[in-house]
């Protein structure tokens, strides 16, 4: 298989993995123990998702599904910008999280068609979960940004500065250009005109001002992250990192 | 009908395997003891996410992240159902969480012990889930109808999770020796704190009489204890490990194994608030709380504008 096509598959994994991995520091401490359990909900999906394309991966490669998540440096993940982002509050959170589900829904939508079966058939099988996502996201930006004063102005600031890391799920890198000629990848334009009608419907409901000039912050598709990734890294690689080789 | 025929009949239905339902009349230190009791029990459901989700981001495997997630997430639902059967004796879950956030309320000391490595996350399945399902197993026939019935659908949740948290600790058995050096360390800090997690021994138990005989509790504290020791020898055979105890014995005439006596010092001092974890427990709780509560409100007030919007369009047509 062209190395584009498993640097695509790798941006799937990383992009649901490390979100998964934020949402999973929230748990136990969530605002309202509802809350908590359907936070972990979702992050027991998209590491779910991740797994899946992790293990395709390894069968192509003949390695082992947990090598790609616990092995890899930083530099190698290919993850956008905005998933590696702190949790902030919760209002953050849910504004990360909407902003995800926006791209990952409509993305999924279009990748059920992929040439490639095996992608198709985990985008028909992960859809479901992110369309309720969207909706549990969609729902908490809504009320908190109509809710109070106070929560208004958190949920304002929230996508204030989120906002420069929407749009690097929709600038195609090189690998992603590749895929979408091999009818592997969706056609990004057709994703982002998708997933902005949507997330305007929701900013507009939630009685959300968008801010002006924004500078797209990217570069997580190439390897160039935030300093967040190393952090997120050294935890979740510790185990296998000290004790190299071992079963768990 | 006289307080005295009601409680003549209550106990009459309670000696007949009858169950008491949230509409029945009840005395007055049976609801009581059974708030206290299961919102102590929700506390720990809550409580008990914290040890473990410690270790969430540092999981060692996708494998191992999810189970623990999904665990976690199961503790979390199982604090629900049991606020839940709490609130059908007439408190809210508000009061019940205020008393947990004011140290009014207590939890299962075995929470205040810290986990220090990966085998802590097995050890926990194995023993303290091992526990749990001990009592719960038991409670799954009190008397109480809503009690019983939420610890049924938490007891088929809690085997799992203690297969899963033995399968952690079988896995690394088999591994290297720092591995069996991981496991080996936490069951020697996880094994007596489990055996006070059954409370204190019958004697000593001063309310333990009135619980028996109104059959919320089955099951004595010893004679829970006992079962727990003896289900759990025979599997930390097969681990390969030493149970830290000395006195840890079959004994053929009794049919059951002996064992060591309980540091009571210990559990009372935990109890009390002087464990490893206890400031730190309360402040987790504590700080989810407050950093929550600008969310409960603006849900609230979102709620509110809702039903006004609602009402405005209803009397416009
Ligand atoms: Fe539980
Ligand atoms: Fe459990």
């Amino acid at each position: 298989m062209q190395q584009e096509i498993k640097d695509f598959i790798l941006m799937m994994a990383d992009n649901s993995m490390i979100l998964g991995h934020r949402l999973g520091e929230w748990c136990g401490h969530g605002p309202v123990l509802e809350q908590d359990i359907a936070l972990t909900n979702i992050a027991l999906d998209i590491i779910g998702e991740a797994r899946n394309y992790y293990a395709y991966l390894a069968e192509l490669e003949g390695k082992k599904e947990d090598d790609y998540p616990m092995l890899r440096n930083e530099r190698l993940f290919k993850n956008v910008l905005l998933v590696e982002q702190s949790n902030g509050n919760w209002g953050d959170t849910m504004m990360r999280q909407f902003m995800f589900d926006c791209w990952h829904y409509f993305h999924l939508e279009q990748m059920t068609n992929s040439r490639d079966e095996r992608l198709g058939a985990i985008a028909k099988k992960s859809i479901k979960e992110a369309n309720y996502h969207l909706s549990f996201s969609s729902k908490w930006v809504i009320r908190l940004g109509d809710g109070t004063e106070e929560s208004h102005q958190k949920m304002q600031n929230a996508l204030d500065s989120l906002l420069p890391y929407f749009d690097e799920f929709f600038i195609p890198s090189d690998f992603e250009s590749y895929c979408y000629n091999e009818g592997i990848n969706p056609d990004l334009n057709i994703v982002k005109t998708k997933a902005k009608t949507k997330f305007n419907e929701v900013i507009d409901l939630a009685t959300l001002s968008l801010p002006q000039n924004i500078f797209t912050k990217k570069g997580g598709k190439s390897g160039i992250h935030s300093e967040h990734l190393g952090f997120i890294l050294t935890e979740m690689q510790y185990l296998q990192r000290a004790y190299p080789g071992v079963t768990w | 009908m006289s307080t005295h025929s009601l409680e003549d009949r209550f106990q009459h239905l309670i000696d007949h395997e009858e169950k008491i339902e949230a509409r029945d009349w009840m005395p007055d230190a049976y609801r009581k003891t059974l708030i206290r009791q299961i919102s102590q029990h929700a506390h720990s459901e809550v409580v008990g996410m914290l040890p473990e989700s410690n270790w969430i981001t540092r999981a060692p495997s996708l494998k191992r992240k999810l189970a623990l997630l999904a665990k976690v997430q199961d503790e979390g639902g199982h604090g629900l159902y049991l606020y839940s059967a709490t609130e059908t004796l007439g408190i809210s879950r508000d009061e019940l969480i205020e008393q947990l956030l004011t140290g009014k309320a207590k939890y299962s000391s075995i929470f205040n012990y810290p986990t220090l490595s990966w085998a802590d996350i097995g050890a926990i399945g194995w023993l303290v889930d091992g526990a749990a399902i001990m009592n719960q197993v038991a409670l799954c026939r009190t008397s109480y109808g809503p009690y019983a019935r939420a610890m049924v659908r938490i007891c088929k949740e809690e085997s799992f999770h203690q297969r899963q948290g033995y399968d952690i600790l079988l896995t690394m058995s088999k591994g290297s020796d720092e591995q069996k050096e991981m496991v080996q360390d936490a069951v020697n800090r996880w094994w007596w704190p489990s055996l006070m997690m059954f409370g204190p021994n019958d004697e000593a138990s001063p309310n333990s009489a009135q619980s028996m005989k109104w059959k919320i509790k089955r099951l004595s504290n010893d004679e829970l204890r006992q079962r727990f020791v003896d289900a759990t020898v025979p599997q930390a055979e097969i681990l390969g490990i030493q149970l830290p105890d000395p006195l840890l014995q079959y004994n053929e005439a009794r049919g059951h194994y002996d064992f060591g006596p309980i540091d009571w010092e210990e559990f009372f001092e935990v109890v009390a608030g002087n464990g490893p974890c206890n400031k730190e427990r309360l402040a987790a709780r504590v700080k989810a709380h407050e950093i929550g509560a600008w969310v409960r409100e603006a849900a609230t007030a979102y709620a509110e504008k809702q039903k006004n919007k609602i009402i405005s369009t209803v009397s416009v047509a």
